[in-house]
């Protein structure tokens, strides 16, 4: 049932943001097929009224003062950007 | 004189106490050590020259008396925790020019504690994967492929720094485990490794992989040494909301050797079908000789056993998917070269170029697990299961203290073996993943060689935040184990 075409990979590759090549898709396609295939598992364990869990931390968040504790370090902060100006990531025009 | 190689933590900090060596010598021992063994790729980055001027500075603090808990005491960092001005690059292309502007904090624990820093080791791309195979820096090889006549994978993904600690370039290494990635690299090259409780060191810095599984851990020669260290990085941080407010216990305290009337769990649904009679007889030699250590074996039952890999491969790379969105080429990292349509395009030309085959393949499989129409059937259905797996551990703790398991079904494999299928790597976790599920701490403990010679670790489970009833029975294992053997390469 799991079987993924090479379409629905292409979709998945666009939601993931992956650009993939399309000589690719369709190996892509037998992996995930397999892995999916293999966790189609699951399925026969009875989990009705079965609570799901999110996180081992059983702890309770702790709420702390609504403060500024650091800040002011746009250097820093854009020091391993790949383009800048002036304090501004830069990316491609994105309107037209 | 001894070899400053061939010391532990333990004696290293000793020496240097006693004034048999200095930080400066210990330090330039393992530099050596890293220049003269350059074929197993266990380091991405190197810092010698940051690493003496550290020694240096350690060996006043220990003249002036102010010697922190590591001080002086040479180790690898695993490439995935974040330090500061030294480049960290998570074994990624995508991440391969970054600098942080600022340190993990368990590195900073570590620094703080007096560590010196080799280098930062290399490992699976995000710390996905079982072989460090899939780093962008190339593989790394087992110290003990020579036993073998062949190149072994190190295990993974901490495997440089399994290679590291085990082929005696640094005294010890941290490590990271998501779903195994500490312990199954600890016994592919004869070393202890401990993943700590969920929460008990802080994920602050850590590169992401899947944030309710990452566990930060130490990766040393021996059982002593593993709490040492672990002192050093553990604690609470502000920082790391799911980090544990928790006063540390003293954890080298914890070693008595006493185990009398101990109740180790043995599990029964770990017996799983075709597990090499090896490593049966090995899981029932360490059986005995925690028997013979007085304590009282007793056999536990954890059901959903069977269930815990599928569960991980779907709850981990969900996490994932959603935890690497954020190498978009605009902040940080690699951005794609050449024209650039759109937003999107930069997006997907630079993650397509900059992420490896194994980690494009758990985002596509973490983001098909999320999207609409399958969340319940996959996502939701593994979060459950993870519930009945944790719920499992529970019961079980109600009848034992520790639970005995062995760490790996095998011992280390080829270089170039079980790669057809992720499937088929995907088990060497069997044993580890339901520990790491459960948010449990784990340490595997090499307790013997394989018909081939190659080392083999067992595996003791504890109570969530009970690292000392763990360390005390993993030192009572290690002590009657006796494991004292090294990889051929060190001409032992």
């Amino acid at each position: 049932m799991s079987a993924l075409d090479k379409d629905t990979v292409k979709k998945i590759a666009f939601l993931s943001r992956l650009e993939v090549p399309e000589e690719k898709l369709e190996p892509i396609a037998q992996d995930l097929s397999k892995i999916l295939d293999w966790v189609e598992q699951l399925s026969e364990v009875d989990t009705d009224g079965v609570e799901a869990m999110s996180s081992v931390a059983e702890m309770t968040l702790h709420w702390r003062k609504d403060e500024v504790t650091s800040g002011d370090q746009p250097d820093l902060v854009l020091k391993n950007a790949p383009d800048q100006d002036d304090h501004c990531y830069l990316v491609p025009k994105v309107v037209e | 004189m001894t070899k400053l190689t061939n010391l532990t933590l333990a004696s290293a900090r000793d020496g240097l106490k006693a004034g048999e060596f200095s930080a400066v010598e210990l330090t330039q021992a393992h530099i050596d050590a890293m220049a003269a063994n350059k074929d197993l790729n266990a380091f991405i980055t190197e810092t010698p020259e940051l690493a003496l001027e550290q020694a240096a500075a350690s060996d006043a603090k220990i003249k002036s008396g102010d010697a922190g808990a590591m001080e002086g005491l040479p180790i690898g960092m695993k490439d995935l925790f974040c330090t500061k001005d030294v480049r960290t690059t998570a074994a990624s292309k995508i991440l391969d020019n970054f600098i942080p502007p600022y340190e993990s904090t368990v590195s900073g624990n570590l620094k703080k504690a007096g560590a010196v820093m080799l280098g930062k080791t290399n490992l699976d791309e995000f710390a996905m994967g079982s072989a460090n195979i899939t780093s962008a820096f190339g593989n790394v090889k087992n110290p003990w492929s020579a036993d073998a006549g062949k190149d072994l994978v190190p295990g993974g993904s901490s495997g440089g720094s399994a290679a590291a600690v085990a082929g005696e370039l640094c005294l010890a290494a941290t490590g990271t485990d998501t779903g195994g990635s500490i312990r199954q690299p600890a016994s592919f090259t004869g070393i202890v490794g401990l993943k700590p409780t969920y929460g008990r060191c802080s994920r602050w810095g850590v590169v992401a992989f899947a944030s309710s599984l990452d566990q930060a851990g130490p990766m040393t020669k021996t059982v002593r040494d593993a709490a040492i260290m672990l002192q050093s990085m553990a604690g609470y941080d502000v920082h790391d909301s799911t980090s544990a407010p928790m006063d540390l216990p003293n954890f080298e305290a914890a070693l008595t050797g006493d185990i009398k009337g101990l109740k180790i769990g043995i599990p029964k649904e770990y017996r799983v079908d075709g597990m090499p009679q090896e490593i049966i007889d090995l899981w029932k030699k360490g059986e005995d000789m925690l028997k013979d250590a007085g304590a009282e074996i007793v056999e536990v039952s954890l059901p959903h056993t069977k269930y815990a890999l599928a569960t991980y491969y779907i709850v981990a790379p969900a996490e994932a998917s959603s935890n690497l969105a954020r190498y978009d080429g605009v902040r940080y990292g690699h951005r794609a070269e050449g024209e650039l349509k759109n937003l999107d395009d930069l997006y997907c030309k630079t993650r397509g170029q900059g992420f490896g085959d194994e980690v494009q393949r758990r985002i596509m499989i973490g983001t098909y697990v999320l999207s609409a129409g399958y969340y319940d059937a996959y996502y939701a259905k593994a979060q459950k299961i993870r519930t009945l797996i944790s719920q499992d551990f529970k019961n079980a703790y109600e009848s034992c203290d520790v639970i005995l398991t062995p760490t790996c079904p095998s011992a280390a494999f080829g270089i170039g073996e079980n790669e057809d299928d992720p499937v088929k790597m995907y088990l060497n976790d069997v044993f580890t993943v339901p520990t790491s599920l459960a948010g449990l701490p784990g340490i595997s403990v090499p307790t013997g060689l394989s018909e081939g010679g190659l080392p083999l670790g067992l595996q003791l489970i504890g109570r969530a935040f009970d690292e000392e009833t763990l360390l005390r029975t993993a030192g009572v294992l290690e002590t009657a184990a006796g494991f004292t053997a090294k990889p051929k390469m060190l001409g032992a």
